[in-house]
């Protein structure tokens, strides 16, 4: 089939993108949430130091 | 949770469907044959695309009036999705392009005007990077964003103005335009399945905004306690 390699490629491409994307949020996601895990430990340790 | 869940599941089964109506129910076309079916990702991720400039929008014009972090977190949110959503189609366009036009790419009125536009929301995202204090940071780039919206309305006209390279539009183009009947059910299921996963996305890049702020309350906790 004539052209069926610019199909493909638009298609897969386009996906990889989107799926790439969705990865960055998700590892991004990740880091914050152990950020507020560090944070809430170092505020709650300091609140019983107290 | 189970909402983000469920709306993620949903988004994927309809893009799947819509490839599987691109590729297997909608009709050969009969100039540019197998080559044409770019054409129901292509458009639909520009549609996609400018809804969500357009909900940026309106969200940068809700902060500078309310001046509310939830209309900065949205606005982001979507400059970013929107962002994602013209690079694949500066990406698929070219590839279409090649063996239909003979050429990746020219500077016509369209691809210009959507090179600019995506150029113009890096920009913006690149602004937020550049100012720390979050109030300011929030209306500097609403007033950016809301500037860089002036785009939008040109990309959606060059090709009704202007007569150039790209075809002229098939869908609200005028009398002597349209999609063959066989063709529309497969287009207006992509654009719905591809709406549905832009506000996927966005409902993910927003929860991140979310965190953030979070985080920045409880540094100021920590930092009075």
């Amino acid at each position: 089939m004539k052209n069926l390699d610019s199909v493909f490629w638009a298609y897969i491409l386009g996906w990889a993108i989107f799926f790439g994307f969705h990865l960055s949020i998700a590892k991004r996601s990740n880091d914050l949430r152990a950020e507020v895990e560090r944070l809430k430990k170092l505020t709650f340790g300091k609140s019983r130091e107290k | 949770m189970a909402k983000r869940v469920l709306l993620g599941a949903a988004a994927v089964l309809l893009v799947v469907g819509a490839a599987y109506m691109a590729f297997f129910v909608a009709p050969e076309e009969r100039t540019m044959g197998v080559l044409q079916r770019i054409f129901y990702f292509h458009v639909a991720c520009a549609w996609a695309g400018l809804t969500a400039f357009m909900i940026c929008f309106v969200a940068n014009l809700l902060y500078v009036w309310k001046r509310r972090e939830k209309y900065d977190w949205l606005g982001v949110s979507c400059a970013e999705v929107g962002t994602v959503f013209t690079t694949v189609v500066l990406i698929s366009g070219p590839i279409w392009a090649k063996p239909a036009w003979g050429i990746y790419w020219t500077w016509d009125a369209r691809l210009t005007s959507t090179f600019i536009l995506w150029l113009l929301y890096i920009s913006y995202l690149l602004l937020r990077t550049l100012v720390e204090e979050p109030d300011r940071r929030a209306l500097l780039s609403a007033l950016f964003g809301i500037f860089a919206f002036i785009d939008v309305p040109i990309v959606f006209g060059a090709i009704r103005w202007w007569r150039t390279q790209h075809p002229a539009p098939v869908i609200m183009g005028g009398p002597n335009s349209g999609l063959a009947a066989g063709m529309r059910p497969t287009f207006y299921f992509g654009v719905i399945a591809m709406h549905i996963f832009m506000w996927f996305l966005i409902s993910e890049r927003y929860s991140l905004e979310k965190i953030r702020s979070d985080i920045e309350l409880l540094r100021q906790e920590a930092e009075a306690s």
